[in-house]
């Protein structure tokens, strides 16, 4: 342990109010912590910069899924476990349903939270793809009052994001518009638990004239791939959507939208892996995605 | 001969009870009034010279103790094989992580703090990090030639083979550096008076080590150093010399405080500054019949020692003696060499030399096989040792081993035939690709040639207040079943319950040195002492006429206190003698290199993903002929670890290297298999007998180190028809050989 | 239930530990692992790894499985905790512990106490699981000693008697 816990102050309010209140009253000087899992790692190394942290778990008014009929609020202090398993989640939203699944460990899973996996923006974080693929809405909190910002713009680099110093997020909103989707997510990491992922995938689509395209291969109505680890940021492949909307699912098809693939993304080298190998894995992931959604014939 | 009654049972393990309560007592569980918290201040640099150490006078170092290798009583080194390795650098580091500075303190927080404030200029020399750069000698670190030892087998006559030869096959196979990862930190704590001396408590394999590495350290006679094994998380032979180093610091920091000290170190300090399995390089050139029999070859077999020598010439020794496998090898010039790099020594990890030499033995048997045109169970079977033929060190095997059956077996066992034929097929359409691969080895059991005579164990029992015995040996349980294998093996002798035998935790105050707990050698060698002193108690209780020839459990114990009354004490001590015609040629390294081989086939089935280049082992059939099975739970279980950790060898474990440092010293970044990774791994085994081990009993606790490397690696090249060389081959590297011959 | 602390200063911290009432004093960021370890003397639980991924830490949280390397203090007041010390029922063993023996479930032992507790949390949640559901309901402990073939053997027994403590 290469930290020394008389050096740092813990605070734990209890209530959201006061919790905004003191980031107000004092922004950037207290870091928000919730389950820990990210940042007692860094504490447990001695490379935690922050001193002053805030404790937010447990607080009523980031917990809980709301239900309604056009959409789910997800407090942003739920946890994975809590993701897993919730039947609505399981049922309509399985890219983050999987992420979660897919994410440490059971004692990792049931501390860790959505809202912590946003924040600490780690570009190979699990949950991120798929909140780019349903286009998830964040509802921030501050003394301000709340604010909604599109999730597709909220990274804008390295663990740079839309937040204000004195902003939390309360809420991620999803839109239950994904039935009669093809839902496709993969992990690839070192191993099959309890792994930094290499790569990651969440993708949707749906081929014209509904569901029943079929192996005769009815065009792409619309697809959205969103892919983890290969970029300062989790990415959302717009020009592959964009070339492969309209068409076919075949090899040429295939063989381009890997092309756009490679084009999209900027894999590095570094201690788990390599950017030739993310790229031809991300490539890969791609054209599997593709090939399901071609001989996809069911509604979910 | 009268059935046995609790050999062979799976009894319940000795201190079982505490390990599943958690009332198990490790190291950092314990405390002593007074104690301080150590840690130690490690260089930086590969290699150079230290110009200067300061301390950062921000800091506030009231109420520190510091060593430095000037405040050293005896001599400044760890006292091993040979004494070339510092206990604290003095002057010049040889590797990053290399030990200079040892600080002590009440809070283990401000401790670690220290650390960072001791400040150490240096000037830098050129350092040496591979193989390659090492034999090259642009740089010499060590001696005259960066090269610690070297071995020569030369058997028979390789002049002609080469022009005889129908098949000339070469090939060259590296693997890397492996982690031992005991789940239990590397921990230690020191007292120090005048009167006592030191006494050093820990997590080790080996008291007595320590116990000659402190007297030299600390220039204390042998009775004024005591030396306790506490409960061991894990060890696989990272606890076999290691600890002398951290118990020497402690001791250093103990004497100077008068205050106990305790060091445990964190799993990025583990990680980075210990031992790792010693990496490798072995190339074969071999001459081959028409019909696919070896008449002879070269092997060259390197391994990279690290920085100092400390065991690489007995790793050395063990890979050497395994390099040609359980083959009948007519002719065969061996060469080996163990040489120096600028990184923290290597050192001692179940198999020793062994997995190494194995995994570029059964990858080039595959080879052959191609060269030859014959099926790797072909190949293999016209190769094997028979009974009466020698092994490469001229040892004539002896005993009845029918490898040819175990081969069956073991084919049968994992349905091999049907299923290679069946993944052929399928492979052409799958995107998953299977396959199948298999390896042939055996294990030498006990020390080298002449090591156990040198060793001279000796290991007591010693009768109990309550009438039952105990047994008084150094040998120390880790999670392989030590406690619970010798108390059988003296229950048995004696005819008494389990229940009545214990054994005394391993403190060098109260028992004998039987030897490190290494080489496989306890259940068979200090096993067999066991026995022995076990029966000189009865001896002992009979010649008084105090007990009958054949006797209740109660009258022994009657017997025992009886005796116990009258004399005080009742002991019976039994000392190592080696087997007779067992001879070993220490100058010409040739006879008999061990008392009794474990040989095994082992069979590995993959799947290779081809969109992640993922290999991934779906079935494992683990087949050994071990001579007896003392303990069926136990053995099935030392299998069952050493085949995943053979699998984490080939597949997972990589030691990502930068300047001689290892990068990934966290458990997030070095990748073991999880229970989710492992298939099911299925142990079988075949007994014969051993007429030198206890009840017939034979080593087992490296041998499944040996095979699952290679099996796996034939395996993938079964699945994808690419040839892979080198371990650990992760997703990356199939990915590179993939696309390189896609493009071709 | 939730307590406060305004400068560098240690704070109470109220539990409940194997349904003992406990009150500690320590510093807000100090590592539950470490509050039971060295406040409470409940040396059961084990550090591997530091960084939550070898489980050896693992105790249950108001129920729930949780590496105790990364909590801080302050977050555990209120919370009820059952460490491997309150596993067994005074000299009974529970049926996984008694599990792990007969199955060789717990060589070097220093994995044991999570993996157990790992167990029964399966085993509360999935009371007849496949081989499956332990392997991804254990892939959070690590274990370098066994392999992992025994110790799923020790869960399937204790599944099937029935008793999932």
């Amino acid at each position: 342990m290469r930290s020394d816990p008389a050096d740092y102050q813990l605070l734990a309010p209890g209530k959201l109010q006061a919790v905004v209140s003191l980031l107000a009253d004092e922004p950037g000087q207290w870091l928000p912590i919730a389950g820990g899992t990210d940042v007692m790692v860094q504490f447990a190394a001695g490379k935690l910069p922050a001193r002053k942290l805030l404790s937010i778990w447990n607080l009523p008014e980031l917990r809980g899924i709301e239900i309604l009929p056009q959409a789910i609020t997800i407090g942003a202090g739920c946890t994975y476990t809590e993701l897993r398993e919730h039947p609505v989640i399981a049922r309509e939203f399985p890219l983050l349903a999987s992420a979660a699944r897919w994410t440490g460990g059971i004692a990792n899973q049931n501390r860790g939270t959505l809202g912590g996996n946003i924040v600490n923006a780690s570009p190979a974080a699990d949950s991120l793809p798929a909140l780019l693929a349903y286009e998830a809405e964040l509802i921030l909190v501050s003394v301000r009052g709340e604010r909604g910002v599109p999730y597709l713009s909220f990274h804008t680099d390295y663990k740079k994001m839309q937040l204000a110093p004195d902003e939390l997020i309360r809420a991620i909103c999803l839109r239950r518009d994904f039935s009669g989707f093809l839902q496709y997510a993969r992990k690839v990491g070192a191993r099959n638990a309890q792994a930094i992922s290499k790569v990651c995938i969440a993708a949707l689509g749906r081929l014209r004239g509904g569901a029943m395209g079929g192996v005769n291969g009815g065009a792409i109505e619309e697809v959205r791939i969103a892919l983890g680890s290969v970029a300062t940021v989790p990415v959302r492949l717009t020009e592959v959507e964009r070339l492969v909307k309209g068409r076919s699912v075949g090899p040429e098809l295939v063989q381009l939208a890997g092309e756009a693939t490679a084009a999209a993304i900027q894999p590095i080298d570094d201690i788990r892996s390599n950017a030739r190998y993310r790229a031809a894995v991300a490539r890969n992931l791609v054209a599997e995605f593709l090939l399901q959604l071609r001989g996809w014939e069911g509604t979910p | 001969m009268t059935a046995e009654n609790i050999i062979g049972k799976s009894v319940p393990r000795k201190e079982g009870r505490d390990k599943v309560t958690g009332a198990a007592r490790y190291i950092d569980d314990m405390s002593l009034p007074g104690m301080l918290y150590g840690a130690t201040v490690r260089s930086q640099i590969p290699r150079g010279v230290i110009k200067k150490i300061s301390f950062d006078p921000q800091f506030d170092w009231s109420d520190f103790v510091t060593v430095t290798a000037k405040d050293i009583p005896g001599k400044n080194c760890i006292a091993l094989i040979g004494d070339d390795q510092p206990c604290l650098a003095e002057g010049m580091v040889n590797h990053p992580e290399e030990p200079i500075l040892l600080l002590a303190h009440a809070n283990p927080r401000l401790v670690r703090k220290a650390v960072d404030a001791v400040l150490i200029e240096y000037e830098p020399l050129p350092p040496v990090f591979t193989i390659e750069e090492s034999e090259r000698c642009s740089h010499v670190i060590w001696g005259a030639d960066n090269i610690f030892k070297t071995f020569l087998i030369a058997k028979g006559d390789l002049d002609g083979i080469w022009s005889k030869a129908d098949y000339i096959v070469e090939g060259e196979y590296f693997t890397g550096a492996q982690e031992q990862l005991y789940i239990e930190n590397n921990g230690v704590i020191a007292a120090f008076d005048a009167e006592q001396g030191i006494t050093l408590w820990g997590s080790l394999q080996c008291p007595y080590y320590i116990h000659k590495a402190l007297m030299a350290l600390c220039g204390l006679p042998e009775d004024k150093v005591r030396v306790v094994q506490m409960e061991t998380g894990g060890a696989f032979g990272g606890k076999e010399d290691y600890p002398s180093i951290i118990a020497g610091h402690a001791s250093l920091l103990a004497m100077k405080a008068g205050r106990p000290v305790k060091i445990i170190y964190d799993r990025l300090e583990d990680m980075t500054a210990t031992t790792k399995r010693h990496p490798s390089r072995t190339r074969h050139r071999t001459a081959v019949g028409k019909d696919g029999k070896i008449l002879g070859g070269e092997i060259d077999f390197t391994i990279d020692g690290g920085a100092y020598a400390t065991l690489s010439s007995v790793v050395l020794s063990r890979g050497t003696i395994h390099a040609g496998g359980p083959y009948y090898w007519p002719s065969v010039r061996i060469l080996s060499k163990a040489v120096a790099t600028s990184t923290p020594p290597h050192g001692a990890f179940r198999g020793f030399g062994a997995p190494q030499s194995l995994f570029a033995m059964e990858r080039h048997m595959d080879r052959i096989a191609q060269a030859v045109g014959l099926s790797p169970v072909e190949i293999r079977r016209r190769n094997f040792l028979q009974p009466s033929q020698s092994t490469t060190t001229e040892q004539t095997i002896r005993e009845e081993i029918d490898l040819g059956k175990l081969l069956d077996r073991a084919l049968e066992l994992s349905d091999y035939t049907a299923k290679k034929a069946r993944f052929a097929q399928e492979n052409i359409a799958s995107p998953i690709k299977k396959g199948i691969g298999i390896a042939a080895f055996l294990h030498g059991a006990g020390f080298t040639g002449s090591g156990e005579r040198y060793l001279a164990s000796v290991v007591g029992v010693e009768g109990c207040a309550d009438g039952g015995v105990s047994v008084l040996a150094s040998s120390t349980e880790f999670g392989q079943g030590t406690n619970t294998v010798l108390c059988q093996i003296a229950a048995e002798a004696l005819n008494l319950p389990y229940e009545d035998v214990r054994i005394t935790q391993p403190d060098t105050n109260q028992v004998p040195n039987s030897g490190p707990t290494v080489a496989s050698r306890t259940a068979m060698i200090v096993g067999n002492l066991v026995r022995s002193a076990a029966l000189g108690i009865r001896q002992t209780l009979i010649a008084e006429g105090i007990l009958g020839a054949s006797y209740s459990p109660a009258e022994f114990r009657a017997a025992c206190r009886k005796h116990m009354s009258e004399h005080g004490e009742l002991r019976s001590f039994a000392r190592y003698q080696a087997p007779e015609g067992v001879f070993w040629d220490d100058q010409k390294y040739r006879g008999e290199a061990y008392a009794a081989f474990g040989w095994a086939v082992y069979v590995a089935e993959v799947a290779v993903d081809l969109s992640t280049y993922s290999a991934r082992v779906e079935d494992f059939v683990a087949l050994q002929e071990v001579g007896r099975v003392l303990h069926p739970v136990l053995a099935q279980g030392q299998i069952a670890g050493g085949v995943a950790q053979g699998i984490g060898f080939a597949l997972y474990e990589k030691v990502v290297w930068q300047n001689g440092r290892m990068q990934n010293g966290q458990m997030t970044n070095y990748i073991m298999p999880t229970s989710a990774d492992l298939p099911q791994i299925r142990v079988f085994f075949e007994e014969m007998g051993n007429i030198h081990g206890a009840y017939g009993a034979k080593g087992i606790g490296e041998l499944p180190m040996d095979g699952p490397a290679p099996a796996i690696v034939n395996a993938i090249e079964d699945a994808l028809g690419t040839r892979f060389d080198s371990i650990p081959l992760l997703p990356e590297d199939i990915f590179e050989a993939v696309s390189a011959a896609g493009e071709r | 239930m939730s307590e406060s602390s305004n400068h560098r200063d240690k704070c109470e911290v109220s539990l409940t530990v194997n349904g003992e009432p406990k009150t500690v004093r320590v510093y807000p960021m100090e590592r539950l692992l470490d509050v039971l370890r060295h406040e409470l003397g409940l040396t059961g639980s084990k550090e591997g790894c530091g960084e939550g991924e070898c489980g050896s830490c693992s105790v249950l949280m108001n129920g729930q499985l949780v590496n105790s390397c990364l909590i801080p203090a302050l977050q555990v007041a209120g919370a009820n905790l059952t460490t491997i010390e309150g596993v067994a029922e005074g000299p009974q063993l529970s049926a996984l512990q008694a599990a792990f023996l007969e199955a060789g479930g717990a060589q070097c032992g220093i994995c044991t106490p999570g993996m157990i507790l790992s167990a029964s949390h399966l085993l509360h949640k999935k009371p007849n699981p496949t081989l499956d559901d332990i392997r991804e309901g254990l892939s959070g402990n690590l274990c370098r000693c066994t392999g992992y073939m025994q110790i799923f053997d020790a869960v399937m027994r204790a599944a099937r008697r029935g008793n999932s403590a």
